[in-house]
C-alpha cells in the first residue's frame, strides 16, 4: 500500500487518511459574490505534477496537514501546514 | 461507404465465408494512415469513442469531412478501452436518463449504422439496495425513468435469486439485499469494437486519424482558436478545436486558459480467469463499491469506484484487489476459487455533480467534450452526435444544454451523483 507520511506519526498507510484535496485560497465568505464562492467550490488546477494539497490523519493523531504530491507517480515532499 | 471515390468493403456474412475459404486475400486496413494536412476545418483532440463519433456524426450528419483526429497513443487507448462495456440509461435525473437513453438507442443499431459487429448484449441490468436509503433511491430512479420511457423497475430479493441464483440473498449477510433496480435495456458491448467501427467509418468518409500525434499547444489569437501544434514539431491551422479527452481534459483545456472543474482520479478494474456462462445479467453494488458481469468470453470483468485521491497513475493496487474480492465474494461467495487474470486502471475526470461538461468555451471555436467521469464510455454515440450537431450549428442542441460548462459559475448543478457514483 502506498505510504503518506504524516508530519506527526510518520509514515502511514494511506488508508489512515481521508484525502481533502487541492490547498486553495477561501475568499471572504463576507464579501465574496455567488459566483467567486461557486468558483471556488469546484474549480481546481488539478495539474499533472507537483502540487500542494490538504490531508486528514483520521485513523492517527486526527489532524489537517499539508503536503507536496506529485500526482504521475504519487512522489511526496513535506509542506508547511495549511491553515 | 464510398473512400474518396474508392468503395470501403463491407463486412457481411457472406464475406466471412469468402474469406474463411481463402478468396478474397487479406482483410483490408479497416483505417487508413495519412500524412498530416497544414490546414483542416475540425481538429478533434483525443481518438477515443466520443472524438471518433464525433467525427463520424461530423461527416454522416452535417457533411463536414475535412477532419483531423489527434490521438497521442493508439486510438481507443484511454478510456474507450480501460471501462468496464457496461451500457445502461437508469439515472436520475430527467436530463440524464434522456441523454443516455438516446445513447442505447443508438448502440442498439450502432452495428447495423458502421456496419461493425459491436456485439451488443442488451442483458439486463441490475443495480443492489443493501439499505432502506438506497432502496428508496432505487424507488426514485425507476419513477423518474417510467416517465421518460425507459424500462425500469424495483424487484425484491426473490425476483433476484431467480435472475442470478449464485446471488446470496439470504438476512445473514454482512450487508443484505433489500431488494434492486431492475433494468432490462441495460448490457455490456465490446468497447474495442465501437472504437474501431466508429474509426472506420469516420476514415471512409474521408476524415483523418493520426496516432501517436500528441497536442502539446493550442494557438489563440484575440480570443480565437487558430490551429494546434504536436509533439513532433508539427503546426496545424484549424479555426475549430474539439477536446474529447477523458484523464487530460485540464492538460489540454490549460492549453487556451479554459478553467475546468474536474480533478482527475483513477478507477481500478480486473478480470478473472473464463469460466462456463452462469451470470447473464450486470450486477452493480453501490454499497460494496464493485460491479459484475459476464463476458462473451466467460471471464468475469470487475469494476470499482474511483480511487480516494485525485492521481494521474495508472499503477494498479494490492489493497484494491483485496478490497474488491472481498466484496465480490459478499455476493456471490461460490467465487471464492476463481482467480484474478489481471487489473488495470483508467483515469476519471470527475466533476462536481457527476455530470459530463460538453458544448462551447469562453474562447471561441474552442468545444469542449470532458468530464466523463465513470460515465463516458456508455454515452459515446450521443455525444459525437450533440457534439457534431454543436460545432455544426454553433450552439448546444436541447438534449445538452444542461451540460455546459457555464452552469458550475451560475449554479445549475445536474446531480447525478445518486445514479453515477458506482453504477456502472
Amino acid at each position: 500500500m502506498m505510504l503518506l507520511t504524516c508530519p506527526n506519526c510518520g509514515a502511514r498507510n494511506v488508508s489512515e487518511f481521508r484525502y481533502v484535496g487541492e490547498a486553495k485560497s477561501r475568499p471572504d465568505p463576507e464579501t465574496a459574490t455567488p459566483e467567486q464562492w461557486r468558483r471556488y467550490l469546484y474549480f481546481h488546477r488539478n495539474p499533472a505534477g507537483w502540487i500542494k494539497e490538504t490531508w486528514y490523519h483520521g485513523s492517527g493523531c486526527r489532524r489537517y496537514f499539508g503536503i507536496e504530491r506529485n500526482t504521475v507517480d504519487n512522489a511526496q515532499r513535506p509542506a508547511g501546514v495549511t491553515s | 461507404m464510398s473512400r474518396n471515390g474508392q468503395r470501403t468493403p463491407r463486412y457481411s456474412a457472406w464475406s466471412l465465408v469468402r474469406h474463411g475459404l481463402g478468396a478474397g486475400g487479406e482483410w483490408g486496413r479497416a483505417f487508413r494512415h495519412h500524412t498530416p494536412r497544414q490546414a483542416y476545418d475540425v481538429v478533434i483532440i483525443g481518438g477515443g469513442v466520443h472524438g471518433l463519433a464525433t467525427a463520424h456524426y461530423l461527416a454522416e450528419n452535417h457533411g463536414i469531412t475535412n477532419i483531423a483526429v489527434l490521438e497521442k497513443s493508439y486510438i481507443g487507448s484511454g478510456g474507450s478501452g480501460r471501462n468496464t462495456a457496461i451500457l445502461r440509461s437508469n439515472y436520475l435525473t430527467p436530463e440524464g436518463v434522456r441523454f443516455y437513453d438516446r445513447s442505447v438507442k443508438l448502440y442498439e443499431h450502432l452495428a447495423a449504422d458502421l456496419n461493425f459487429n459491436v456485439m451488443f448484449s442488451q442483458r439486463g441490468h441490475m443495480t443492489l439496495a443493501h439499505n432502506d436509503s438506497s432502496l428508496r433511491t432505487m424507488h426514485w430512479r425507476a419513477e423518474v425513468n417510467k416517465l421518460q420511457g425507459v424500462d425500469s423497475s424495483v424487484i425484491d430479493p426473490g425476483e433476484i435469486k431467480k435472475l442470478v441464483p449464485y446471488m446470496d440473498v439470504s438476512a445473514s449477510t454482512r450487508y443484505p439485499i433489500l431488494g434492486a433496480l431492475y433494468h432490462p435495456p441495460g448490457g455490456i458491448i465490446r468497447h474495442d469494437a465501437v472504437v474501431w467501427g466508429y474509426a472506420r467509418s469516420a476514415d471512409a468518409h474521408g476524415v483523418h486519424i493520426h496516432q501517436k500525434t500528441e497536442v502539446v499547444g493550442i494557438d489563440v489569437t484575440s480570443n480565437r482558436v487558430t490551429g494546434v501544434r504536436t509533439a513532433d514539431g508539427r503546426r496545424i491551422s484549424a479555426p475549430v478545436v474539439v477536446n474529447c479527452t477523458a484523464g487530460w481534459s485540464t492538460l489540454i483545456s490549460d492549453m487556451v486558459g479554459v478553467d475546468m472543474p474536474v480533478q482527475t482520479f483513477p478507477l481500478q478494474a480486473a478480470v478473472t480467469e473464463p469460466v462456463k456462462p452462469f451470470l447473464d445479467t450486470v450486477v452493480v453494488s453501490g454499497t460494496l463499491h464493485t460491479y459484475v458481469s459476464q463476458t462473451d468470453r466467460g471471464e468475469l470483468v470487475f469494476g470499482a469506484s474511483v480511487d480516494p485521491f485525485a492521481s494521474y497513475s495508472t499503477r494498479g493496487s494490492l489493497d484494491f484487489v483485496e478490497g474488491l474480492a472481498g466484496h465480490v465474494l459478499e455476493l456471490m461467495p461460490a467465487l471464492s476459487k476463481m482467480r484474478l487474470l489481471r487489473q488495470w486502471a483508467g483515469l476519471c475526470d470527475m466533476t462536481p455533480d457527476y455530470s459530463p461538461i460538453m458544448g462551447l468555451t469562453p474562447v471561441e471555436g474552442f468545444f469542449v467534450d470532458v468530464g466523463w467521469g465513470t460515465y463516458g464510455f456508455k454515452a459515446g454515440p450521443v455525444s459525437g452526435e450533440a457534439m457534431a450537431a454543436c460545432i455544426a450549428h454553433g450552439k448546444p442542441p436541447e438534449i445538452i444544454a444542461a451540460f455546459g460548462l457555464d452552469r458550475f459559475e451560475e449554479g445549475r448543478l445536474v446531480g447525478e451523483k445518486g445514479a453515477a457514483a458506482v453504477g456502472h
